[in-house]
């Protein structure tokens, strides 16, 4: 079965740039968070962020809804909003199906 | 954005980067990501949102030429949750 690994996060990304590259810790960490915060600042202007061989961030208008609260069953509008989603490369899909 | 634009941007915040460092920076990046996805485990960036995969059963599908019904197996597909501050800023402003 497939074997379970831990949670990638920042620290890990910036360690893998440290080793890979040389750069200290704390630079290591700041071209992270460069990275990061480039992407962020793309989709807060509205532009979708699409990176070949991985994915694209697809920003998505919702219109009004009704919902409901569910724990009191009130129907309560759901404001307009934007969202973010993930569409993976058929590249990605790939390797994470094959899981290699 | 595209990568080529994103590798623009990050230049402009570290001057001190040659380009080939800039675009080093940006496969480590999606390379670690992606691997850990492959390798089944999950992947969480604070503020921006965590990507994990999630196995989807086996369903019968159809071929869409010839409608000939055919069994499509269990596979593990990706799965991304957007985090609660980028939620967030993507609703202030306009």
């Amino acid at each position: 079965m497939m074997r379970s690994v831990g949670t990638l996060t920042r620290a890990d990304l910036a360690e893998t740039v440290n080793r890979k590259m040389g750069f200290s810790r704390t630079e290591s960490l700041e071209m992270v968070e460069s990275v990061l915060r480039n992407m962020t600042e793309a989709l807060e202007r509205g532009e979708n962020v699409k990176i070949s061989g991985f994915g694209t961030f697809v920003l998505r208008d919702k219109r009004e809804r009704i919902g409901r609260n569910p724990k009191t069953g009130v129907e309560v509008p759901i404001t307009p909003r934007r969202v973010m989603t993930f569409r993976a490369s058929q590249i990605l899909k790939e390797r994470i199906a094959k899981g290699s | 954005m595209i990568r080529s634009e994103l590798l623009q941007a990050v230049a402009r915040d570290n001057p001190d980067l040659r380009a080939e460092e800039i675009d080093q920076l940006v496969s480590i990046f999606f390379d670690e990501i992606s691997s850990r996805l492959a390798e089944g485990g999950r992947v969480e960036l604070r503020g921006f949102g965590a990507f994990s995969t999630r196995e989807r059963d086996a369903r019968k599908g159809r071929n869409p030429r010839t409608g000939e019904a055919v069994s499509v197996p269990s596979k593990r597909v990706p799965y991304f949750k957007p985090g609660k501050e980028i939620r967030r800023s993507l609703n202030d402003g306009d």
